[in-house]
């Protein structure tokens, strides 16, 4: 089935034939009240994705990456969360416009998410069965009947063994690697146009990470979607990710095509973030690590604001916010799709 | 499942065992003479007194007193006979019981209708004004104790406005049992708002519930089975006991209002020294509460799949 089918078998957006990217977020800000302050969580991102297109966005936790997830998903909790300005458009139109109820409608049918951890994102006390037929109970009007077909189906589909046997199995009974398998499947149900996978891997073994990862390009593929994958382990994202983006402290650092990122970093974070995969030719090397801390967000440094931890940061660091520019190559050519938040992005990239 | 509930079963007859002998050893350990008493003030000579001990069996000593008590309850289902009257421990029970489960359902309805539905507005709202109100209403309830509260309503309600009864007829209708059962009721029905209000806010803070909103459900289908399934668990374990314990009678609420439930005829027993009585009525509302106790356990697993038994 191509997008284009599935575009016209739902209830169509009021924008029809949208040809630009299916997701779009356009200088997105959200800031938290809290009673310490303002926390300034999401400082202006950019990122848009296409249909088939996996974008991974990379950061340490506190960045801003699960919480413009969430924002896009429209499950932030507000308040005390609040989106002060920005744009998200999905088929060329805003979200943050919509009223709850069309929101409401987008989720789980559109877009979709996969949460971190299997076992506390699942309800505890209903069945795998009942929880994925759900999906089709609420937004097909499905009967209970039909609805456990489906769900038997969907666990087919994403490879858990004896499907029928377990579909009246509760979360707790599976092993973490079947749970998120479950968690995809629930995403999957009504074939949404994006995914977003938040830590999809994190609570898993690398040996279950690397199954779940496979299987969820699998189906990405299968069914054309756009996915945003947000993880901070930088090994999964280097095999099924097209482009990615780097957040720090709120902001995207550094946005790149994959492999152009592994061999060129363009930002001194995504370099010292390189730096510090361990590696087998440097055996018995001390680690590289980033100095510091990640900053707090309720009192980001002046400047950029991964200054303090910045190895070449200078006075210029310190006062002035570096904008995200194009990068180009030393003797001036386009080098599409990658831009760079850093005052001096040319030493970085050119050495 | 089976294994389980027949080790429950037989977990309950040491249980059935130490608490009659027990009550048994406390009633005869209390100062008085139910025979005496039978006399009143006028007395009677020492032949007819020793006669009567003789023929209840009163004059053995209290341990096989209690193994003759014992073995005509389980032979021949025989809990005993009142003193006073004659009346086999039974039949005054049949009498008391049916007026205590309707106070008892009466009551249990309020606090599981008002308990709930106030927690249920409370834990949606947490922190806001409707929440720190009942809060502070249930804090109220439960600082005063129950024969205040008794009495204050039957004041206001009987005496100065006049809208009840202030005694409840011997055959009551359900409306003359309201306010009996409201003053029952209160107390648990504070402890089931604050106990629902505190599983709603936590639980709606879970992660299923951020899945069941990305899962574009309705809000009442977020709320209604999501959170209220999850939440419930705790509410419902109290109310399970809360079951035995309104079963057991309500000595306070049912002698302020003169309702002649199973808690008037144990605190009638009481002060009348009738140990056959207190010890046949005690061992039957023991085994009420061993009985419902084994069903909310089992009601737990239902709601609870996690719980394994075994």
């Amino acid at each position: 089935m191509s997008i284009i089918d599935k575009t016209a078998a739902v209830p169509a957006p009021r924008g029809g034939d949208h040809t630009g990217p299916l997701l779009e977020v356009r200088d997105l800000h959200v800031e938290f009240h809290t009673r310490d302050g303002v926390a300034k969580a999401v400082n202006g991102v950019n990122y848009s994705v296409n249909a088939g297109e996996t974008l991974a966005v990379l950061g340490e936790s506190g960045s801003g990456k699960s919480v413009t997830a969430q924002a896009i998903m429209g499950i932030l909790d507000m308040p005390p969360g609040k989106i002060p300005q920005g744009e998200i458009l999905f088929r060329g139109e805003d979200m943050l416009k919509m009223s709850e109820e069309e929101r409401r409608k987008i989720r789980g049918r559109k877009i979709a998410m996969i949460f971190q951890d299997a076992l506390s994102s699942l309800n505890p006390v209903l069945t795998v069965g009942y929880q994925l037929g759900e999906m089709f109970r609420v937004h097909h009007g499905m009967s209970k009947k039909d609805a456990k077909v489906k769900a038997i189906e969907l666990m087919d589909k994403v490879k858990i063994p004896a499907a029928k046997a377990r579909v009246s199995d509760y979360p707790h009974q599976f092993s973490g690697g079947m749970r998120q398998r479950i968690m995809i499947a629930m995403a999957l149900a009504l074939e949404p146009d994006l995914i977003i996978a938040d830590e999809p891997t994190t609570a898993l073994d690398v040996t279950v990470q690397a199954q779940v990862m496979d299987l969820l390009a699998e189906l990405q593929q299968e069914y054309n979607m756009g996915l945003i994958l947000i993880t901070h382990d930088l090994g999964v994202v280097a095999d099924v990710a097209d482009k990615i983006a780097v957040m720090y402290a709120g902001r995207i650092v550094e946005q790149a095509p994959v492999h152009e990122l592994y061999k060129r970093p363009a930002h001194p974070y995504t370099r010292g973030l390189l730096d510090s995969i361990p590696r087998l030719d440097q055996k018995g090397q001390e680690l590289y690590a980033i100095k510091g801390l990640p900053p707090n967000l309720l009192k980001v440094p002046t400047g950029c604001a991964f200054n303090p931890r910045c190895p070449k940061a200078d006075d210029l660091c310190r006062t002035e916010i570096p904008a995200l520019v194009p990068v180009t190559e030393q003797n001036g050519a386009d080098l599409p799709g990658r831009k760079s938040a850093c005052h001096f992005w040319k030493e970085t990239i050119h050495g | 499942m089976g294994r389980y509930v027949a080790r429950r079963l037989l977990q309950m007859i040491p249980v059935f065992l130490g608490t009659t002998l027990l009550i048994f050893l406390m009633v005869h350990s209390l100062p008085g003479d139910p025979v005496l008493a039978m006399f009143g003030d006028k007395g009677a000579d020492p032949a007819t007194l020793a006669a009567k001990r003789h023929e209840l069996g009163l004059d053995k000593p209290t341990w096989q007193q209690y193994l003759f008590y014992m073995r005509d309850m389980l032979l021949h289902l025989d809990f005993g006979t009142q003193i006073r009257n004659g009346l086999p421990v039974t039949d005054v029970l049949g009498d008391a019981f049916p007026i205590t489960l309707q106070l008892a359902t009466l009551a249990f309805a309020i606090e599981l209708i008002f308990g709930i539905g106030l927690g249920v507005i409370g834990g949606l709202r947490a922190g806001r004004l409707a929440d720190n109100l009942i809060l502070i209403f249930t804090l109220l309830i439960i600082s005063i104790p129950v024969f205040v509260l008794g009495f204050i309503i039957k004041m206001v309600f009987a005496f100065n406005l006049g809208w009840i009864d202030p005694n409840v007829s011997t055959q009551p209708e359900w409306g003359e049992l309201i306010a009996p059962a409201i003053v029952l009721g209160f107390l648990s029905l504070a402890y089931v708002a604050r106990l629902t209000r505190t599983s709603m806010a936590e639980n709606l803070r879970a992660d299923y519930m951020r899945t069941a909103v990305a899962k574009g459900l309705p809000r009442r289908r977020v709320i209604g089975v999501h959170l209220m399934r999850n939440s419930m668990i705790p509410v419902i374990t109290f109310l399970g006991t809360d079951i035995g314990a309104l079963m057991g009678g309500a000595i306070v609420t049912e002698s302020i209002f003169n309702i002649k439930g199973v808690g008037g005829v144990i605190a009638e027993s009481i002060s009348r020294r009738e140990g056959a009585t207190l010890v046949g009525l005690v061992t039957i509302l023991v085994i009420v509460y061993l009985v419902t106790s084994l069903l909310i356990d089992l009601l737990y697993a239902v709601l609870d799949p996690r719980i394994r038994y075994a």
